[in-house]
């Protein structure tokens, strides 16, 4: 434990990580404070930029029945705070045959039954540290709808507390993911853009820069990537690198 | 005044011809209605156990939605989704405890206390336009056709939610729509019988025998054609009507509509808003043999 506390006592806010009591630095993540309180992760952490869903915690507040939650990297700590981190909870994720399957509803119902023990409670939305309208996309796959399913659970990082919290014992994340899979590999439209732009490639459009590119010393390489020509951080769309070869 | 509408799950799959018929119905009458943006299933059976108040949470919640987007009115058209939403707005009119405890489970919505109204599509047009309104408003009357009118369980039991306004005598809202129409309602014996509901799934032999009883007091009734709906019943009635002969003698060919599908016709609508592909195959024939719609032009 760093010997900081003396030195700054107005900026440390008590926090709870598994019920023993820590004093942290008021501006922390929960997943920094854990830290700082002396606690190495080896699970329940991933990305620490708030995508993968690796460390979703829940928290209670000191005399408030209800349960938060949060991503341990982007969460601030609040004095008080009763934490602790979920690094994984188990939900049953049924195998399929991807290639075989039909891009309908029944297919997910065969897989997972348990979608129909939904009974609206909503635990799952309040639960979700991405504001997912969990219940919203249960609700579209119970009426057939994959194409609103898929674009409800846009944001699903597959963090699990959904199913942590569920009293129809649903695995949510697992069934929208299928929902996104078959809806995105079978129903929805191809990309034409993309279609026309890897054509172009295996017709050879940039053949010649890569073999003009694997012809350089290393040292020519090397400079040629750390003075490459970056994008502003403010640039609107309409800007271009001033050189557009190999693009 | 605003009317919310609830589709339900089936409406948006298998019964389609029950939705679109009755939405392209409602346009052609001047009647605007709002789906709901974001509704749940409704829980599909109404839970009779007292103390089982988590499956009200459900239809509760939509009811809650209909009222936040200001609805004074929710109208639907599954006879299982009205009663399990008439039944809920009921509890949560009538029972004050019971209310109090689903209000506080769901912390996060305003407390609910009743405040739509829940209607059969039905009993919206006999309140928001009456049969001589809508008599006049019928293009195609159809004349001579003698249909069979099926209530089934959900739209009468219990008493308290029935369609047709609250009169407790012999249910006649069905034979009134369809008289407003120009067809001719039979009398019929099986109109408040159960169609077999789900022992299709549980006991399909129970099942079949119930569906079969019904269809074959159709058939004594002499009727070209039934009405109902809903879409469980349609399934147990309709679709599953084939093998209930194959299994049961005695049970008559005859088509199972749903009533927005001839209300569609008796309008004057192109019969594609029907979605009679969606029916069985005799439902189509039948309305086309009676001259109400076309043959599909034959395809090269």
């Amino acid at each position: 434990m760093p010997n900081v506390q003396k030195e700054t006592e107005a900026d440390l806010i008590p926090i709870f990580i598994m019920g023993k009591r820590y004093l942290v630095p008021e501006s922390l993540t929960i997943m920094k404070a854990i830290e700082y309180a002396g606690y190495q992760f080896i699970r329940g952490c991933g990305c620490r930029g708030g995508i993968c869903g690796a460390c979703s915690t829940v928290y209670r507040k000191a005399g408030d029945y209800k349960i938060y939650s949060g991503l341990a990297c982007q969460t601030v700590v609040e004095p008080n705070m009763y934490l602790t981190q979920i690094p994984f909870f188990p939900a049953l994720r049924r195998e399929y045959d991807y290639e075989t399957m039909e891009p309908v509803a029944e297919s997910i119902y065969q897989l997972y039954p348990e979608l129909f023990r939904c009974v609206a409670c909503n635990a799952c939305t309040k639960i979700c540290p991405m504001d997912v309208q969990v219940l919203d996309y249960i609700s579209a796959l119970k009426r057939g709808d994959l194409e609103a399913a898929t674009r409800i659970s846009f944001d699903c990082i597959q963090c699990g507390l959904c199913a942590s919290r569920c009293m129809g014992e649903l695995p949510q994340y697992h069934i929208a993911q299928l929902a996104r899979r078959l809806h995105g590999g079978k129903l929805a439209p191809r990309a034409e853009h993309l279609r026309q732009v890897v054509e172009s490639i295996a017709a050879g459009k940039f053949a010649d820069v890569m073999e003009e590119l694997k012809a350089l010393p290393v040292d020519e390489l090397r400079k040629l990537y750390t003075e490459r020509e970056l994008e502003p951080a403010m640039s609107d769309e309409q800007w271009r690198p001033s050189n557009n070869a190999g693009l | 005044m605003k009317i919310s509408y609830y589709p339900g799950c089936t409406l948006k799959t298998k019964a389609k011809n029950l939705e679109d018929s009755a939405l392209a119905s409602l346009a052609a009458l001047g009647i605007e209605v709002e789906e709901l943006e974001r509704w749940n299933c409704c829980g599909a059976v109404f839970s009779l156990a007292d103390d089982d108040l988590i499956h009200q949470v459900a239809p509760v919640r939509d009811l809650i939605r209909a009222r936040d987007a200001g609805a004074d009115k929710l109208v639907t058209l599954c006879s299982q989704c009205y009663n399990v939403l008439a039944r809920a707005n009921k509890l949560m009119r009538e029972e004050e405890e019971k209310r109090e405890t689903i209000n506080l489970f769901m912390d996060e919505e305003v407390d609910y206390h009743g405040e739509v109204q829940v209607v059969h599509f039905l009993d919206l047009l006999r309140e928001t336009i009456g049969w001589d309104a809508l008599r006049e408003q019928v293009k195609v009357p159809l004349e001579g056709l003698k249909v069979a009118p099926f209530y089934g369980c959900t739209l009468l039991r219990p008493a308290e939610v029935a369609v047709g306004g609250g009169d407790r005598g012999a249910p006649h809202v069905l034979q009134d729509f369809l008289s407003a129409l120009g067809a001719t309602p039979v009398r019929f014996s099986a109109a408040e019988e159960c169609c077999g509901a789900y022992e299709v799934l549980i006991n399909p032999v129970e099942g079949m025998r119930r569906a079969g009883s019904v269809l074959a007091a159709a058939g004594e009734s002499h009727a070209d054609a039934i009405v109902l709906s809903c879409p469980l019943c349609e399934y147990n009635l309709g679709r599953k009507q084939g093998d209930i002969r194959a299994q049961v003698s005695g049970i008559p060919d005859i088509p199972v509509f749903y009533f927005t599908q001839l209300l569609a016709i008796a309008l004057g609508l192109d019969a594609s808003a029907g979605r009679f592909e969606l029916n069985m195959a005799s439902a189509r024939k039948l309305l086309q043999d009676k001259k109400f719609v076309e043959a599909p032009a034959t395809q090269v």
